[in-house]
């Protein structure tokens, strides 16, 4: 029980500091390494939550594929010139402000007492079954079956789309 | 000592998660840290999905964090691909020297 908690609290802090310093990096390479932390300690989280499918689509999805989108972007883009610039923008004091008031808003409803958030009690483990993988699948291509198939629809819209964008003449 | 961790904190995570992307979002410059900022709010979405999937023991949370993830990649794919085009046309990566539509 309590490597749990530890485990929990060690990704916790590796997906906040990825996080802060993707957002204040100067260097867009350094923020996209440190987004590639956040969103491991993330995919922990995953596997701490027992979602083992998910877990192995965040790694080779997110890190393996769209991180390395990113880092292909920002060597074609020409970021020397941006990073000498100034990095935030001019009202950057009023973001501040409204996120910190959805924050405390969301941490006084949370902290309110111990009847605000009525999560009614964790539902029972299940009893050892088929795995994570197979349940998933079972789900998805039996009920979320249209679902699944207009999220082919919408990945062949983007691959179609991004190709149009990035090519010089069409 | 430790205190077994509940649902609640990952709630409190995904919060602060979201809170730091949205602050990436609307004070960056730069295009593509605006980008990472959008996967970060995408990212905290998917731990309150997962939270509750194991708090309910339903694996509903889980499918929709699958399509979650499939809209970020194909968010990311199409936003790259304007931000080239963009780069090409306008030499500059800051959403604040990009003001066409500006009156």
């Amino acid at each position: 029980m309590w490597l749990d908690t530890l485990l929990f609290y060690f990704f916790a802090l590796l997906t906040l500091t990825g996080g802060v310093l993707t957002v204040t990096r100067r260097n867009a390479v350094q923020s996209a390494v440190s987004l590639i932390t956040a969103l491991v300690g993330v995919a922990g989280l995953f596997l701490l939550q027992r979602a083992e499918f998910l877990f192995a689509v965040q790694i080779v999805l997110y890190v393996g594929g769209i991180m390395v989108l990113f880092l292909f972007v920002i060597m074609l883009v020409n970021l020397d010139e941006a990073a000498r610039q100034r990095q935030f923008a001019r009202q950057w004091w009023l973001a501040l402000a409204c996120v910190a008031a959805v924050v405390a808003e969301v941490v006084w409803f949370l902290q309110k007492g111990a009847g605000a958030l009525r999560l009614p009690p964790a539902a029972p483990p299940p009893v050892p079954g088929p795995g994570n993988t197979e349940t998933l699948a079972d789900v998805l291509f039996s009920e979320y079956l249209l679902p699944f198939e207009l999220a082919s629809l919408l990945l062949l819209v983007a691959i179609v789309g991004s190709v149009i964008m990035a090519k010089k003449r069409i | 000592m430790l205190h077994p961790i509940t649902t609640v904190h990952y709630l409190v995570l995904s919060v602060a998660l979201l809170a730091i992307g949205t602050l990436g979002v609307l004070t960056r410059r730069n295009i593509v840290i605006i980008l990472m900022s959008i996967e970060l709010i995408l990212n905290a979405v998917n731990i309150n999905l997962i939270a509750f999937s194991r708090h309910f023991q339903h694996t509903t949370g889980q499918i929709f964090a699958i399509f979650v993830i499939t809209v970020a990649v194909a968010e990311a794919a199409v936003g790259l691909g304007i931000l080239i085009a963009l780069f090409r046309n306008r030499q500059t990566v800051q959403a604040d020297e990009i003001e066409l539509l500006k009156w």
